[in-house]
């Protein structure tokens, strides 16, 4: 019985040179993906809300519910 | 009941010595030595049935009877000249367990898991039991109507009013969306 002779050099490199394009790959996808799934929607989400934030309306609206410490609310 | 005879308790003696020998160490129960002892001498080659030590200091049979003994010469020439038997009869003398028989599962696992919940039961009842009579009363804050006065006061202040808490409120309608 005669086995061919098992390789015995060059293990890391294989190895390395089969895993570091894929390791490579993926982290541009994992990347990609949160720029275009997280932080690009979130920076809409913030855009949106303040194109149409009215300060003086919502300054008044939460006076009026009294959380404010340094401004009374309207009528007292 | 205690007053066993000489005879008996040498009889005694020798059942549990060859219980012990058997029991604790198969290892040794095919090395030819003459006291009764559970410890090992580890000043001598010792055998092992190991994964990743493949070769023992000591084959496993030590002491050969004759046809051990023509074996082993006949071991000592041509291999060919072996039958399948002979060679199988050869590794077992050298060896105790092949490497299947060393890797063949046990029924460790289910002792594993019923410990695992006999203790999770357990910790379970004197969590219970801990909830019951150690722990204070709860802080007033808890309470159904200050906790819906406190959302109530989150909301008033817009408290993450983008992504957060009170984006999930519809203000014209005074609901959840």
């Amino acid at each position: 019985m005669s086995l061919a002779k098992p390789a015995m050099r060059g293990l890391l490199g294989k190895r390395l040179r089969f895993h570091l394009p894929i390791a490579f790959a993926l982290s541009l996808v994992a990347a990609a993906a949160f720029k275009y799934g997280v932080t690009g929607p979130r920076k809409q989400a913030y855009a949106d809300f303040y194109k149409q934030y009215d300060t003086t309306k919502e300054f008044n609206n939460m006076r009026d519910a009294g959380v404010f410490e340094s401004v009374r609310t309207t009528g007292e | 009941m205690l007053h066993l005879t000489t005879g008996r308790v040498g009889c005694l003696l020798s059942k549990q010595a060859v219980v012990a020998l058997t029991g604790s160490g198969a290892r040794m129960s095919s090395h030819g030595h003459h006291e009764v002892s559970d410890s090992v001498d580890m000043s001598q080659p010792m055998y092992w049935d190991r994964l990743d030590t493949p070769l023992p200091d000591r084959p496993w049979k030590d002491v050969l009877d004759s046809t051990d003994k023509s074996l082993k010469q006949k071991e000592k020439g041509p291999w060919t000249a072996l039958s399948k038997e002979e060679k199988i009869a050869l590794y077992r003398l050298k060896f105790n367990h092949t490497y299947p028989e060393m890797k063949r599962p046990s029924h460790e696992w289910k002792t594993v898991i019923g410990g695992m919940f006999i203790f999770f039961g357990i910790t379970g009842l004197v969590v219970f039991w801990q909830g019951h009579y150690v722990y204070p009363p709860q802080p007033h804050t808890f309470g159904e109507e200050w906790q819906a006065k406190q959302i109530q006061r989150m909301l008033d202040m817009r408290i993450n009013p983008i992504e957060g808490f009170s984006a999930q409120w519809d203000y014209k309608n005074k609901q959840w969306k």
